[in-house]
């Protein structure tokens, strides 16, 4: 079960040249600066771009080949605009109605009930789109594509043409969605934090070409990604909460992939046994030979030195760590690595000193 | 009775004239303007500036030409005698074909600018909600269009009932034919009848201005979001 796209396209100044192979579950991102082509194989995939010699199949359907070209309003996706791009004419409910008459085989009164809730729209259904807010406006998109019951959800950069707090609001939902959803998700995005937040796989673009594509734990963890990343360079593990501590509000997770290797936390209230996910940027982790007292942070782990890279900045190298199994990703000066003499193999204290928790 | 028979016929003509014409126009002019609004043909060029020729030229010489070609000797009026349906000009039915060209401007434009206003996305948005084209168009863009429309159908049919050199040209001044209001108001002033030409006149006048004030009252041209 995959999706096989295939697309090259030559525009003035800009060509896309990718091959990808995607999982069919859960939320791929396409990550990458603007002009990177993430848009533009968001839309040849939505069949809205027409590229010639473009292959494409969702788990052996094929969409798109030499000699078929299914044209978009026979493709059973659903597409999130960066601009909601509700139909102004036609109240929310209207918007929702749209699609979901038209599909064959469109969701039942019951489901778009569920959906409706799902987004919080429910008191905003009989409002015209010019009578919503940026975020009200957003969600409703993201359900009028979620009501022809998708095969495939494409958002290209939902998030984009909000401002923070409208954002905030969004996210929530976004990760409720994440959980519940059973359709893999093409979630393009520019920004880093949704990507942590959001993402099980990425692909990471630029200048219209694929540079990697993977689950996202082992792929943010990859040295010559953060090139790509800059300060955002880091990674994000899964985890478990196993402790809470109420006297400090602090709560333990403990990071799926490794033997009880975790990390202390502010308490989020999530109950124990809850799943979480932690993002650790490489400019938080510094490290040390030996295990430090009188120090005030608390996050301090024993680790494998398992590879240095140089950084973008010539005064800065990285170097990744294997936690008992969970990959650390550290920036230091290219002094300090050569000061300690990092080589791997090496075992060292990664001394964390900020952990975010999200979702 | 200020207003005589010959002048009620006149008007009767003159509404029935225009009304057809606004019609035929509007559906002759959604294509148009849709192709000219979309594509990207070299074509554009020429086909806009041949809608648009009738903004310029006096209405003399589109109702010469028009007589020419639909005349007994013209292709379309060998065309239109072949089909046994005679020769236009000088009927009610070559009004209606001389208005049409006429007033296609004033009914392509205010379409081709609604339709470039609402763009290439909600198309798109339609599409993805699995929507054919011709169901996109019309669940779509024929409502937003909406003012685009009224504001056509408006410009196209008073222009209609204003023209003038067109209809003395391809039409002459055959009472219940094709003797128009203006043309009636003209026979008046030849005949030094002021009185009833400042009754027709007049009511031309007011009923132009009414068309105008409706228009700029139900379609306000502030920008939509």
């Amino acid at each position: 079960m995959s999706i096989r796209a295939r697309f090259r396209l030559d525009r003035s100044g800009f060509s896309l040249d990718v091959d990808l192979d995607l999982p069919a579950r859960g939320v791929t991102a396409l990550f990458g600066h603007s002009g990177s082509g993430k848009t533009t194989l968001l839309r040849c995939i939505a069949g809205l771009e027409r590229a010639a010699g473009g292959y494409l199949d969702l788990s052996g359907e094929v969409w798109q080949d030499a000699a078929r070209f299914l044209p978009t309003h026979d493709r059973p996706l659903g597409y999130v605009f960066q601009e909601a791009s509700l139909f102004p004419h036609l109240s929310a409910r209207g918007n929702l109605e749209y699609g979901r008459k038209r599909a064959k085989g469109g969701i039942d009164a019951a489901a778009l009930a569920h959906i409706v809730a799902l987004l919080g729209i429910g008191p905003l259904l009989e409002r015209r789109p010019d009578q919503l807010s940026g975020g009200e406006r957003q969600r409703v998109a993201i359900a009028r594509a979620l009501a022809v019951k998708p095969r495939l959800l494409l958002m290209d950069e939902p998030l984009a043409a909000l401002d923070l707090a409208r954002k905030q609001e969004i996210l929530p939902y976004l990760e409720r969605l994440h959980e519940e959803l059973d359709i893999p998700v093409l979630y393009v995005s520019h920004a880093p934090d949704e990507v942590a937040r959001l993402a099980d796989h990425i692909v990471v673009m630029e200048a219209g070409r694929v540079v990697a594509s993977g689950p996202l734990t082992d792929t943010l963890a990859r040295l010559d990604l953060p090139i790509h990343l800059g300060e955002d360079a880091g990674v994000v593990l899964d985890a478990v909460v196993t402790e809470r501590d109420a006297r400090w509000h602090l709560a333990r997770v403990v990071f799926a992939d490794a033997s009880n290797i975790g990390v202390w936390v502010r308490d989020g209230g999530h109950a124990i046994g809850h799943h979480v996910r932690v993002r650790i940027l490489a400019r938080d982790v510094s490290l040390a030979l030996t295990r430090h007292s009188g120090t005030s942070i608390q996050n301090i782990l024993p680790g494998v030195v398992e590879e240095l890279a140089d950084d973008v900045h010539p005064a800065q190298a990285l170097v990744r760590l294997n936690m008992g199994g969970a990959p650390l990703v550290a920036r230091l000066t290219r002094r300090s690595a050569h000061d300690l003499g990092l080589s791997p193999g090496q075992i060292v204290y990664t001394q964390i000193k900020a952990v975010a928790l999200i979702g | 009775m200020p207003l005589t028979d010959a002048d009620l016929a006149a008007i009767w003509l003159t509404l029935k004239l225009a009304s057809v014409t606004t019609l035929l126009l509007l559906l002759l002019g959604t294509p148009i303007a849709w192709w000219l609004a979309r594509t990207r043909s070299w074509w554009k060029g020429p086909v806009g500036a041949v809608v648009a020729l009738p903004l310029v030229l006096p209405p003399t010489v589109i109702g010469f030409y028009l007589l020419v070609t639909m005349g007994p000797n013209g292709p379309v009026g060998q065309f239109t005698q072949s089909l046994g349906l005679g020769v236009l000009p000088f009927t009610f039915a070559g009004l209606v074909v001389a208005s049409v060209f006429y007033s296609l401007p004033f009914v392509v434009q205010p379409l081709q600018n609604a339709f470039e206003a609402i763009g290439e996305r909600p198309l798109e948005a339609a599409a993805t909600l699995r929507a054919s084209p011709l169901d996109a168009f019309f669940s779509v863009v024929l409502p937003l269009a909406r003012p685009g429309y009224l504001t056509a159908g408006v410009l196209g049919f008073a222009h209609t009932v204003g023209e003038f050199g067109v209809v003395l040209m391809i039409g002459g001044n055959i009472p219940e034919q094709t003797r128009v209001i203006s043309v009636q108001i003209y026979d008046h002033v030849e005949a030094m009848d002021y009185a009833q030409a400042h009754w027709l006149s007049g009511g031309m006048l007011l009923f132009a201005f009414l068309v105008l004030l409706a228009l700029y009252t139900l379609n306000p041209t502030g920008r939509r979001k």
